[in-house]
């Protein structure tokens, strides 16, 4: 694999402020490189600043081997985090709009194909429903057939059903070997798209590689979780055992042992919920807040 | 300047607007109720106070006839403008700029049969025009409404070019549609161009709409010819969005932006000549009128329609404004911005 975005000692200050402090990483051809963060991490700083939209404090970008400059935006495709259509245009009108600003675009009717469009061409953007106003938007990220492909947050706000649908679209530009910058703070969309993360806290990385590794290197237990009221203050005491939110936090390496001495210990299994590791315990583990708190 | 990206954006302004009922309904209706509510409420003249024009008799030395002048502006709550020449006063009487004309010199006083407040004066004066010899003005009558009808076409483009665009651009910085259109190769000045001239067409497109409508009710005055006021129109257009431009060069603020939109209009209501002439005036406000481009539309146009003035007559206008549109496009050019850099 060859790299195709490097970015080096980046640093954006604002006043008083440090958005993003000294991060640097590699972004290889054809997979789905995901910046995962906190509110507040520097994620948008950062994947603005390889857009060429806002310019870093120090540190550089580079395109294979190039640094950004004005024609980037020839071969990029962005999806903003906020960003408004303009009113009164259709769908249809908008895609023929963005066309016209590139020298080589996709074929309207493919595009159309590809983002799932077909059933609202004619509805004034104002009209569009979440999912459909996000599609549209992956729309216009794709119309110059990039090479590279920024979505920043793009299934925030959406319902279970319609972030599912774009992860599949994702998915199918994926196997286009389009390469794909995500931020998120979903964790399940980055186990489910990416091939390798980033995790970043107050502007700086914490932690990087892919999400298996990053697992296997911190978890080697499974969790086990069961009611408060259902363990005794003794027995929690005595196995080192936590308790968040109304419930007892067993982690374990061997899950049927554990089991059985529960039952010896006649604590009931009504209401028990097992699971291995993910990428919130990940950040709950390397920076003590869950991944969605607000800062 | 890539003439496609450019073009795609002017067509898209246009179809925002024009899909915009509300706006377009208002952008329509306004100036039309305007003028209807004012032909109807003044029946005739909306100024507060009456101008009379003097023709100076300094020259002639006929102290009689300057006795004659102490007496006439002894008279309170009347203004008096001294005139050097008879034929500009008849020709400002004519056009609705003043009320009377009195030569105390040759025992003259000109009315205009077409003006409501004409007649009134004629009425206050009867007594000290014993032994003159009323006379009316001559050619085509012009009425309050043809005299006004510059002026509130003029405050409608106002409107239209500074909050249509001010308002629009900072509606789009704010809501990141700027940022959107940043990430594309489209530059800066294909934008600003576009946006320029979209609303030249809505606004130009719109007075003539409005022009052409009212004029089937009202059948307007028109001495000049079409296509001079048809080009200091565009200049004066021209001139108010490049204002509006520069305003919203780089706020991100509608409240901001609302501010000052009402810093540059309100003077243009009141000093650029919309509702009552400024003949007489104190020598500063006229100055201060002369630096705004309401003024130099309003008066280029009027003298357009009621004098037949050609556009080498009203070079001074047509100069003003291209001098006023070069800065402000300049000024907005240097200064705006995406705005993206948070």
């Amino acid at each position: 694999m060859s790299v195709a975005i490097c970015v080096e000692a980046l640093t954006k200050k604002y006043k008083d402020v440090i958005a993003v402090n000294d991060i640097s990483f590699n972004v290889e051809q054809g997979h789905c490189f995901g910046l995962l963060g906190p509110n507040g991490a520097g994620k948008t700083t950062t994947i603005e600043i390889m857009e060429g939209i806002i310019f870093a404090t120090s540190g550089s970008v580079t395109y294979k081997g190039k640094e950004v400059d004005d024609s980037i935006s020839q071969q990029i495709g962005i999806q903003f985090q906020h960003t408004a259509l303009q009113d009164f245009l259709t769908v249809k009108e908008t895609l023929t709009l963005f066309s016209s600003f590139y020298q080589h675009t996709l074929a309207q009717d493919k595009i159309i194909e590809l983002c799932d469009l077909s059933g609202f061409l004619n509805r004034d953007n104002r009209l569009l429903s979440g999912g459909q106003r996000q599609r549209l938007l992956l729309a216009l990220a794709l119309i110059n057939d990039p090479e590279i492909i920024f979505l920043d947050e793009p299934t925030t706000g959406l319902d279970p059903h319609a972030r599912r649908n774009f992860w599949q679209l994702i998915k199918n530009i994926k196997a286009q070997n389009k390469t794909i910058i995500l931020t998120t703070h979903y964790m399940d969309e980055a186990e489910q798209l990416c091939d390798d993360i980033v995790i970043m806290d107050q502007g700086k990385i914490i932690e990087s590689g892919t999400p298996h590794q990053l697992l296997k290197k911190h978890f080697s237990d499974v969790f086990i979780y069961l009611p408060e009221q259902q363990v005794s203050v003794e027995l929690v005491q005595k196995n080192q055992w936590t308790i968040q939110s109304g419930r007892v936090e067993i982690m374990t390496t061997n899950v049927e042992k554990t089991l059985v001495m529960l039952m010896n210990n006649k604590v009931s299994l009504a209401g028990i919920h097992v699971k291995s590791a993910n990428l919130d315990d990940l950040f709950l583990h390397l920076t003590g807040h869950l991944l969605r708190d607000e800062k | 300047m890539n003439f496609k990206r450019f073009f795609a954006v002017f067509k898209a302004r246009n179809i925002e607007f024009f899909r915009d009922k509300s706006s377009l309904g208002w952008n329509l209706f306004f100036p039309v109720l305007l003028l209807v509510g004012f032909s109807f409420i003044f029946s005739g003249d909306g100024r507060s106070a009456y101008k009379v024009g003097i023709v100076d008799v300094a020259s002639t030395n006929l102290t009689q006839s300057n006795e004659k002048k102490e007496f006439f502006e002894s008279i309170r709550f009347i203004d008096y403008i001294p005139y050097d020449n008879v034929d500009i006063a008849k020709s400002k009487l004519n056009s609705h700029t003043i009320d009377m004309v009195i030569d105390p010199a040759t025992s003259l006083y000109w009315i205009n049969d077409e003006s409501t407040k004409s007649y009134l004066v004629e009425k206050i004066f009867s007594t000290q025009l014993n032994g003159y010899d009323r006379l009316q003005t001559s050619g085509k009558k012009i009425r309050y409404v043809d005299w006004v009808l510059p002026g509130i076409l003029g405050m409608n483009m106002m409107f239209s070019c500074l909050l249509g665009v001010g308002f629009v651009i900072v509606r789009y910085r704010k809501n990141a549609v700027l940022k959107r259109l940043k990430a594309t190769p489209l530059s800066a000045f294909e934008f600003v161009l576009a946006q320029l001239l979209s609303r030249l067409f809505i606004v130009m497109f719109m007075s003539i709409i409005v022009y052409s409508g009212c004029n089937l009710l009202f059948d307007f005055f028109m001495l000049g010819s079409y296509f001079d006021l048809l080009i200091i129109g565009m200049l004066g257009a021209f001139c108010l969005i490049s204002l509006g431009l520069l305003v919203a060069s780089r706020s991100k603020s509608e409240e901001l932006i609302g501010g000052l939109l009402n810093i540059a209009s309100w003077p243009m209501m009141m000093l650029s000549g919309v509702w009552f002439s400024l003949e007489g005036a104190p020598p500063v406000l006229k100055s201060i009128a002369d630096f705004l481009p309401l003024t130099h539309l309003v008066a280029g146009a009027r003298k357009v329609i009621t004098e037949g003035a050609t556009l080498s007559d009203i070079s001074y206008h047509v100069t003003s404004l291209l001098v006023m549109s070069v800065i402000f496009l300049s000024l907005g050019s240097y200064f705006f911005s995406w705005n993206t850099e948070r």
